[in-house]
């Protein structure tokens, strides 16, 4: 029986639409992904020289961020992972029982990505423990726990992923405790720590969060058993409509009848509300590299088109795409290619604004700080909105809108791979910051930078004939491509 | 009293000849292939202004290609198609005057039936009135399942959406009106419903009606003229008349 689900899966990954994506796209990704991959294995391997070395006690030290870690873990699957199901419907009426289908749909999830990745790191640091003298049987029980608590994780992101909006709890949470503790007013490691610690030196306490695993698996398999119906686990949530007017933009005509349409785009849709929640945290991004004087100047740039940048790069990426679903109403309606461009650009235009006037927090860092953000803004709106969506014309991925399922929808949120795509916008405005930086310094840099954002913006008219006639050469095979859905 | 009869029959034989002075839709040697396989193949067809067009045969006869030809969704691989005098893949203007569905990838499933039709309506340059007028005309079509109902479009089900995009594309008077398959989904009195409308529709002279189905019966009912398609070839072209049916069940019986 298992081995029939097997042949069902692998048909579905070998003949998804984003496995059948270009070569080079495939090669890119393979890349991109053993370079993270060998990232990931030295930092756990050098997190223990690099502790040691500042003269902190490595163990001790990665217990006390654990809790933050696994707080933070719970937050990207829930906006990021993708509950991985079989086809299910069609299997109810089939002769399989049901408990096989739902061990399965469980056990798939065991191999998810957002599993194995924390292994990457953790099990690098567990041998260079033992080598390093700790004790061996310590170390395997205190991974053990480890990766208990990280499916842990995965469980409860399944059972907690039909709550919407969940997410946003975990991150208050993070934000509140991270915020107590630097401000000394209460400390959570001081009682996740010795637990964490614990995990290692007293040899029983493993089994606390191994025996809680099992438990959630059991009642995750439970839960899902007795949902197991179209009229229940299965079921589509329907929301409760309100129709909207939105009579302010009808000033704007057609380009107002278009925002109108995104407005109402980005709100109702779970797929591409979440590009909002990513613009907010591409906006925390630069403290990454202000105030740390260990990434080189030129890193700044980079900073600065990515803070202001989130709306642009989640969004802006996919702009035929979110229209894919009824695309082909698009083209047979009286739409002019210009207007509804134009309405795409300003969104990415207004939410670039926004990011910027948000990201005044970074005057805390000094004005040159957040001086190469607005630079940064500057950028953004003049070249890459455009590069973003003369993008769009050749990205042809369709976007499931309404991929709202119930317990055992996919909620695909998030693609990694049209992610990658974002860096060559960011190589070219890091080229330029780089010249100033040589012939001159970061004041030419910035002038470089930003005088080509003011000349992109310049010839956007002409810039966006350009797009409007590839989009328009695009048609057919836009279409076609929207067509094949998943 | 035979008199009168005759006058009347007179004047709408004129109606008709003048009807079909005008040509709307004018195909000119067209075919579609894909991957060598030729799926359409058309070399003249014309359709008169005002006539209801119903384009009849079994799946993959080519109807569903030939609409989306029409509108422009695909590439003929040679010929053309000319609506109004506008060849359709050279000049977009066509637009404006036409109205299709073709399935529910011509609704926006985040929106609620009326925010739907105010969308069409902003960009086929309707103003609000306009489209509450046509609604309320249309009120018994949608059986109160459509309007004010607390649902977007993607929560309905096949057949409500399929009336909430057969009405759309009533929105700004079109001159041709497409709809493929429309008579799929519907519940009995929908369907008896929407034979009315697409007849209204019809005696328009100024509305030129194409419609695709596996119905016999009711393409006969409501269509002026039937071609019937057959592995992309037309292969039956007649004016609607009482022996219509049996032709067409004889023509399709096995």
């Amino acid at each position: 029986m298992i081995k029939k689900f097997i042949y069902l899966e692998w048909k579905a990954f070998t003949r998804s639409a984003s496995f059948g994506t270009n070569l080079a796209m495939k090669i890119l990704i393979g890349f991109l992904m053993v370079y993270f991959s060998v990232l990931f294995i030295g930092a756990g391997v050098g997190a223990f020289y690099i502790l040691k070395k500042m003269n902190l006690e490595p163990l001790i030290t990665i217990n006390r961020f654990l809790i933050y870690y696994f707080l933070f873990d719970l937050v990207v699957r829930l906006l990021m992972q993708a509950i991985p199901v079989l086809n299910i419907k069609p299997l109810l009426v089939l002769p399989f029982k049901k408990p096989t289908i739902v061990h399965f749909s469980l056990g798939k999830t065991v191999l998810s990505f957002f599993n194995w990745v924390h292994a990457l790191f953790f099990v690098p640091f567990s041998i260079v423990l033992i080598f390093e003298g700790y004790d061996i049987l310590g170390v395997t029980f205190w991974l053990l726990a480890i990766f208990s608590i990280i499916y842990i994780n995965n469980f409860l992101n399944i059972i907690l992923t039909n709550i919407d909006k969940l997410f946003v709890v975990f991150i208050g949470i993070a934000l509140a405790l991270g915020a107590a503790q630097y401000y000394k007013l209460f400390d959570i490691t001081v009682f996740t720590t010795p637990f964490f610690q614990g995990l290692y030196i007293e040899k029983g306490l493993f089994l606390i969060p191994v025996l809680v695993l099992i438990g959630l698996y059991l009642f995750t398999f439970k839960y899902f058993k007795n949902n197991l119906f179209l009229d229940a686990g299965l079921s589509k949530k329907e929301d409760i409509a309100t129709t909207e007017n939105l009579s302010w933009l009808n000033q704007f005509g057609t380009l107002g009848t278009f925002l109108k349409n995104d407005i109402k785009l980005i709100k109702r849709n779970k797929r591409s509300k979440t590009t909002i929640v990513m613009s907010v945290l591409f906006l925390f991004y630069g403290l990454i590299f202000f105030g740390n004087t260990h990434q080189p100047a030129i890193m700044h740039i980079f900073a600065g088109i990515f803070v202001s940048g989130g709306f642009l790069f989640v969004f802006g990426q996919f702009v035929p795409s979110w229209d894919s679903s009824y695309y082909q109403l698009m083209m047979t309606q009286n739409i002019p290619y210009r207007g509804y461009i134009t309405s795409k650009w300003w969104l990415i235009v207004i939410a670039t604004f926004i990011s910027t006037i948000i990201a005044s927090f970074y005057l805390f860092y000094g004005w040159e700080v957040y001086l190469t953000i607005v630079v940064g803004a500057i950028y953004n709106i003049g070249v890459n909105s455009h590069l973003v969506l003369l993008g769009g014309a050749f990205t042809k991925t369709p976007i499931d809108l309404s991929n709202a399922g119930g317990a055992f929808g996919d909620k695909k949120a998030f693609n990694v791979s049209a992610m990658l795509l974002t860096l060559p916008k960011l190589l070219l405005p890091l080229g330029l910051y780089g010249i100033g930086l040589y012939l001159g310094d970061k004041t030419l840099g910035l002038l470089l930078v930003a005088g080509a954002g003011v000349l992109g913006f310049v010839f956007r008219n002409t810039v966006f004939s350009i797009i409007e006639k590839r989009y328009k050469v695009e048609k057919y095979s836009t279409i076609s491509a929207y067509k094949q859905k998943n | 009293m035979c008199q009168l009869d005759n006058a009347f029959l007179l004047t709408k034989s004129k109606i008709n000849n003048l009807k079909s002075k005008i040509t709307m839709i004018q195909v000119n040697q067209l075919s579609k292939k894909y991957n060598g396989t030729t799926v359409l193949n058309i070399n003249n067809l014309e359709i008169p202004k005002g006539q209801s067009f119903g384009l009849v045969g079994n799946n993959g006869a080519g109807k569903t290609t030939f609409f989306s030809l029409l509108l422009d969704l695909i590439q003929p691989s040679t010929g053309y198609i000319t609506s109004n005098n506008i060849q359709v893949n050279t000049n977009e203007n066509w637009k404006s005057f036409t109205g299709s569905f073709l399935d529910e990838s011509f609704l926006i499933g985040y929106l609620t039936p009326e925010e739907y039709f105010y969308f069409i309506g902003d960009l086929r340059h309707q103003n609000k009135a306009d489209i509450d007028a046509l609604l309320a005309q249309h009120e018994e079509f949608f059986n109160g399942e459509i309007l004010k109902n607390k649902k977007y479009l993607r929560d309905l089900s096949k057949g409500n959406q399929k009336k909430v995009g057969i009405i759309a594309t009533l929105i700004g008077n079109p001159e041709v009106v497409i709809l493929d398959e429309p008579f799929a989904n519907l519940d009995p009195t929908t369907v008896s419903r929407l034979k009315k409308i697409i007849k209204d529709l019809a005696e328009n002279p100024d509305v030129t009606v194409l419609v695709s189905s596996h119905d016999l019966q009711h393409t006969v009912e409501v269509c002026d003229r039937i071609v019937a398609l057959n592995k992309g070839e037309i292969v039956k072209d007649i004016q609607t008349s009482k022996e219509t049916l049996q032709e067409l069940e004889s023509f399709f019986a096995v």
